[in-house]
């Protein structure tokens, strides 16, 4: 084996993530070109947003609920360190809009979703029903992907802000019982501490973290190999890739909204 | 009338055709037969747009199939899948009517369903299928269903993939008949691939063998046992020995 040998495989490595980028990102510029021109499927959408919207409240909702309340426990136990045990109920709340609300919540709808519409598009291509609906002059993009990535980018900034309001209400919950704050004062804190931005930032991400989350989902599911472990591998890939795109995505979008 | 002039396609090294040449002409039964592998399935694929060719030309009635509007092409064909092909979270009546649910061929939600419930009753399947999922449904009947959706929107030419593959023989022999009564009642063009020989003898106006990546052999149904062609021989006697190698 020659010297150059572990050079040149990174250099393969390199060039094939890049490759992969480009492909990712023309997918989701032709779902997005797709909007633009009809027909558009209402129908699919509507039961898009229903699977991913309503039928993912239940997770980002506990998640969010277990969230706000150890996040007052933990800002409470350090706070005590130096006499700031007060400033739970703002922390909560900046804490839970900012961050943690829409990062749970996009990680929980990647796990729930991407993985979810991986698996069908992917069971759908190797059972040829994508060919199927091509000889039913039907575009699999127009029919599949766009009404997925189109509900998924409106329904995860309402599942955002339903998380931020149920963490921020676990926060209280264990402020009020636990950490024996006065239920009034707790909720003039967080209100009071609050600006608009910190919520629509988090709105903001959450839609971004939608609109990856789907087409993570719909690119390894169209891309999927052959059986059972082509889907599988279609889906772990398309969970992974969500993952870790919404975990950078999040660091951008921070970023540009924060550091001045 | 379809025409394959010298197709090629290949899937990295795999080369599956190599310069397909057939005619199928308006109104006749071609079925293609061959063993698995050989690219049948490939060659219909690459007619309807599915599969890009390398090289070479496919026309349907003098036009090349890759000009002109798309959805008119593809609306003048019907096509039943090997595995049926339905889609699970639809009912198998919105299965049936799905192209006239939407596009350009669209109707009213009750007009659809009435004609899914005719076309499910031409293939013997009786109204209360017409609720039902598709994997609530047996495999025979599954191929019943995307028989009525190929036929649904009384396509000029419908293409059928291993009409027959895992179904048991008595119900091999109704999808067969089926499918000969509507062609013919249709007047449709035909294209079926199978390597079921029953299928052939009971569809095909004309036979096709693709062996190699090339057509071995095309002639009449009529003359299919005495072609005098070693490789068709070998195959529809389904013989170990002969110039087609048993181990591919």
């Amino acid at each position: 084996m020659s010297a150059a040998a572990p050079i040149a495989a990174l250099g393969r490595s390199v060039l094939g993530a890049l490759a992969l980028i480009g492909r990712i990102a023309l997918f989701a510029a032709d779902t997005v070109s797709h909007a633009l021109r009809p027909p558009f499927y209402w129908r699919e959408f509507g039961q898009a947003l229903v699977q991913i919207g309503w039928l993912s409240l239940p997770v980002v909702g506990l998640t969010a609920l277990f969230t706000g309340g150890a996040l007052a426990l933990q800002i409470y136990a350090g706070g005590s360190r130096f006499n700031a045990e007060s400033v739970v109920p703002s922390i909560v709340a900046i804490g839970m809009v900012r961050e943690l609300g829409p990062v749970l919540g996009g990680l929980m709808v990647a796990a729930r979703v991407a993985s979810s519409i991986a698996a069908e598009i992917g069971t759908m291509k190797v059972t040829e029903q994508i060919d199927a609906l091509v000889t039913l002059s039907t575009h699999p993009m127009k029919y599949l992907t766009l009404p997925r990535v189109l509900a998924a980018t409106l329904a995860v900034p309402v599942l955002v802000g339903m998380g931020d309001a149920i963490g921020i209400m676990g926060g209280y919950l264990v402020g009020v019982t636990r950490l024996e704050f006065n239920p009034g004062t707790y909720l003039n804190n967080t209100v009071d501490f609050l600006e608009r931005w910190d919520v629509v930032s988090g709105l903001i991400k959450g839609a971004v973290f939608g609109f990856i989350v789907a087409v993570m989902g719909c690119y390894h599911g169209m891309h999927s190999g052959r059986g059972a472990q082509g889907v599988g591998r279609a889906t772990k890939s398309a969970v992974v890739a969500a993952s870790i795109l919404i975990l950078a995505a999040n660091y951008i979008l921070t970023e540009l909204f924060f550091s001045a | 009338m379809i025409t394959l002039r010298d197709v090629h396609k290949a899937f990295g090294d795999n080369h599956v055709l190599r310069g397909v040449t057939l005619d199928v002409p308006t109104g006749e039964s071609m079925v293609i037969i061959g063993g698995s592998g050989t690219g049948k399935s490939v060659a219909i694929k690459c007619i309807l747009g599915l599969v890009q060719p390398d090289s070479g030309t496919i026309e349907v009635d003098g036009r090349d199939v890759r000009s002109g509007d798309r959805d008119a092409f593809l609306a003048r064909f019907g096509m039943l899948f090997q595995g049926g092909a339905l889609f699970d979270s639809l009912p198998v009546w919105q299965n049936v009517a799905f192209r006239l649910l939407r596009g350009s061929l669209k109707r009213p939600w009750p007009e659809a369903r009435e004609i899914a419930i005719e076309k499910l009753r031409r293939v013997g399947l009786t109204p209360d299928a017409a609720d039902k999922y598709p994997a609530e449904l047996s495999g025979g009947m599954q191929k019943r269903v995307g028989l009525a959706r190929a036929i649904c929107a009384e396509p000029e030419i419908i293409f059928f993939d291993e009409p027959t593959t895992g179904l048991d023989p008595i119900m091999s022999g109704v999808i067969n008949e089926l499918i000969r009564e509507i062609v013919v009642e249709m007047g449709a063009t035909a294209m079926a691939i199978t390597h079921d020989m029953s299928s052939v003898r009971a569809i095909a106006d004309k036979v096709a063998m693709l062996h190699d990546g090339i057509i071995q052999w095309t002639g009449p149904v009529s003359q299919l046992d005495d072609s005098g062609d070693p490789y068709l021989d070998q195959f529809i006697h389904g013989r170990a020995e002969g110039p087609i190698e048993a181990v591919r």
